[in-house]
């Protein structure tokens, strides 16, 4: 197990340096430049003088400097766009305040959305079934702006349950944490529905009923366990999802998180923040899955990560 | 006459589907006394699996429901218990065994678990206690190094031996009464051999009960004491296993043992029974069996009335209407306190594995 972890991590730098590699390649090769826009031109020299001074003169000063920098120091250099931060900053003072929401909205979707899917199956036909699968409808079209602007719309002002915006203390998480946890719950909920379904028909829950169990504890202890395996496996991929933040959440609610940079930064030709940004995503979705492998055999005796082949 | 264990007084189970309702179970009456081996034989979707799982109270409802009848253990009704009562009879008076081993244990526990779980929930047992009986019943099963295999998980062993562990875990709460639901019909021919012995080893050692449902008439042949013969959702004929099998009286028994081959019979085709079971959404009128029943003959008897069994010989019932004595006979209820006198077809003393390697 330790040696199959460690030659994962080892996969890391190789996985990382591709990813660097074509970001870059895309970053140059979409037009506009950092500096100056098509409406207000910068004088050729003063350009010219910042390109040399971020090293993006050429794609090969670009690629001699950045990347030594970045294996050496973790040092992702200056943003181009606000100058004054270098893209560590950036990352270190808005990272942790997206990781909080989304580890709050994830731990609500994920609680709700295994709760409502277990129910749904278990009264499979019935009226809760049918709402429960028309909410998770719902929380799946409806995009999250729309949410957040009616969560705001109905529990703030007039009831003054929450604050329209800002960050900081919980009441401040709690709308944004929920219209960010939305679609991962509605997900979750027909994850486990059709799980569920699936292990509430197998063999096993007949024989559990047959020893004498309650219902409540064949579902809970026999079926829960095996009916969380897919829900697992969609909890990586999630979690470094609305970890690294949303654009559209933050910006409704105002709250500094990473999310708006991943789109600001692409949006003003900012290289090194795009780098940063794309790294810093890679590497969530890397150490997500990998945890996730972890935890599916802990779950499940039968998958043995330690395999070479299947046998 | 001693009180049966078991009692099953016309049972009535009926499927409401969008099709309509279905009728898997009808007016099936028979009873199981203690130490006694009863056999369900018949076709697949005849009803016997259901009959089985209505005596727990486990078949699905919605959309399965028991519409009439009495389920008696010891005098008990069954259908008249609470869930919370039912749940207590599950598991530790009455214990069931199915068709899938591979599936039928829980892939996510280790055997142990699984056999302690049944243990503490019947028992006022410490975890340590309900430890040692598990790895006790493991051992009285047959299986080596019990101590280890509690801790293994489902997919660590192989067909038989999980059944193996279904037994033992059926077998833990020392239950009056074991259903056997085609115990031995997704293993092997050897490992069959071997379970049914343990079967019955089991059955000598603890004076058990068991309802052993099967398709297989050498599985009937060599286990059963008494026999019911299920068709279309009904009992046509039941007798002992010895009456059964020297006078057939249901043309669809006879037709069972006509389709089984012989060895040293030499011809080209096994001789069947022409058409198919009726689907329970449209079963036919009259007598189920009519439209495949070689005796039909040109009165319309047959298809415009059902005949429900009666004593056509004594101890032995069967139902219909061309049985010479069908009309004149008395409608009793099927009940035959009796144990086989045959020794088994299988000589105990030989070990089925012993025997595999005679024969190399």
């Amino acid at each position: 197990m330790i040696r199959v972890i460690a030659f994962r991590l080892l996969q890391f730098p190789l996985v990382l340096a591709v990813i660097y590699l074509t970001t870059f390649m895309l970053v140059w090769v979409v037009p506009g430049s950092p500096f100056g826009r098509a409406e207000r031109k910068l004088d050729p020299i003063a350009e010219q003088a910042m390109k040399e001074r971020f090293h993006a003169d050429s794609w090969k000063s670009f690629l001699a400097y950045y990347p030594i920098q970045v294996i050496t120091k973790g040092d992702f250099g200056r943003s181009m766009q606000y100058q004054e931060w270098s893209v560590t900053d950036i990352i270190k003072v808005s990272l942790p305040v997206s990781v909080t929401l989304g580890i709050f909205a994830l731990t609500i979707g994920t609680i709700f959305g295994v709760m409502i899917g277990t129910l749904a199956a278990v009264n499979r036909g019935g009226l809760f079934d049918w709402l429960s699968l028309t909410i998770a409808l719902i929380g799946i079209s409806i995009p999250s702006f729309v949410v957040a602007a009616l969560l705001l719309a109905t529990f703030t002002g007039r009831f003054g349950l929450f604050p329209i915006g800002g960050c900081g203390g919980f009441r401040e998480m709690v709308l944004p944490a929920v219209a960010l946890s939305l679609a991962p719950l509605a997900y979750i909920a027909r994850l486990t529905r059709i799980s569920m379904l699936d292990v509430l028909g197998s063999d096993f829950v007949r024989t559990a009923r047959a020893k004498g169990l309650s219902r409540f504890t064949v579902i809970w202890k026999h079926c829960l366990r095996n009916a969380f395996l897919p829900v697992l496996s969609y909890l990586g991929p999630a979690a470094a999802a609305t970890f690294v933040g949303s654009f559209v959440v933050e910006t409704v609610f105002s709250i500094p998180g990473l999310g708006q940079h991943f789109v600001n930064s692409v949006k003003n030709r900012d290289q090194t923040l795009i780098l940063g940004t794309v790294m810093i995503y890679s590497v969530f979705l890397l150490t997500f899955n990998l945890l996730v492998d972890i935890a599916y055999s802990f779950v499940d005796p039968r998958i043995d990560i330690t395999a070479k082949s299947s046998s | 006459m001693r009180q049966p264990l078991l009692e099953l007084v016309d049972l009535n189970v009926a499927f409401d589907t969008e099709r309509g309702r279905l009728r898997p179970v009808r007016d099936v009456c028979f009873s199981i006394f203690p130490g006694q081996t009863v056999a369900l034989v018949g076709e697949s979707g005849c009803g016997k699996s259901v009959t089985a799982l209505s005596i727990l109270r486990l078949i699905p409802q919605p959309p399965g429901r028991i519409l009439s009848g009495k389920i008696l253990l010891q005098g008990r009704d069954l259908l008249t218990c609470t869930e919370n009562q039912m749940r207590s009879v599950r598991g530790k008076e009455i214990a069931m065994i199915f068709q899938e081993p591979m599936t039928s244990l829980n892939p996510v526990f280790t055997i142990g678990d699984q056999i302690m779980e049944a243990i503490l929930l019947h028992q006022r047992v410490t975890h340590r206690q309900a430890k040692e009986i598990a790895e006790q019943s493991l051992r009285d099963v047959g299986i080596a190094d019990p101590a280890r295999r509690l801790s293994e998980y489902p997919h660590q062993m192989s067909g038989g031996m999980r059944q193996r562990a279904m037994i033992a875990m059926a077998l833990s709460c020392s239950p009056q009464l074991l259903i056997a639901d085609e115990p031995t019909t997704a293993l092997d021919v050897t490992i069959q051999a071997q379970i049914l012995e343990l079967l019955r080893k089991l059955q000598r050692d603890t004076g058990m009960a068991i309802l052993l449902i099967t398709h297989d008439l050498g599985v009937v042949a060599e286990n059963a004491d008494t026999v019911g013969v299920m068709y279309a959702s009904r009992i046509v004929e039941y007798a002992t296993v010895e009456d059964l099998f020297d006078h057939p009286q249901h043309p669809y028994t006879e037709g069972l043992f006509r389709s089984v081959p012989r060895l040293g019979q030499l011809s080209e085709r096994l001789a069947t029974i022409p058409g198919t079971v009726p689907n329970p959404a449209r079963f036919p009128s009259g007598c189920k069996f009519h439209p495949r029943c070689h005796r039909m003959q040109a009165d319309r008897t047959c298809a415009n009335t059902e005949p429900l069994p009666r004593e056509v010989r004594p101890s032995h019932w069967a139902a219909c209407h061309h049985i010479d004595t069908f009309a004149a006979s008395p409608v009793t209820r099927p009940t035959l306190d009796h144990r086989r006198e045959v020794v088994p077809l299988t000589d105990p003393a030989l070990h089925p594995q012993q025997r595999a390697s005679a024969r190399d």
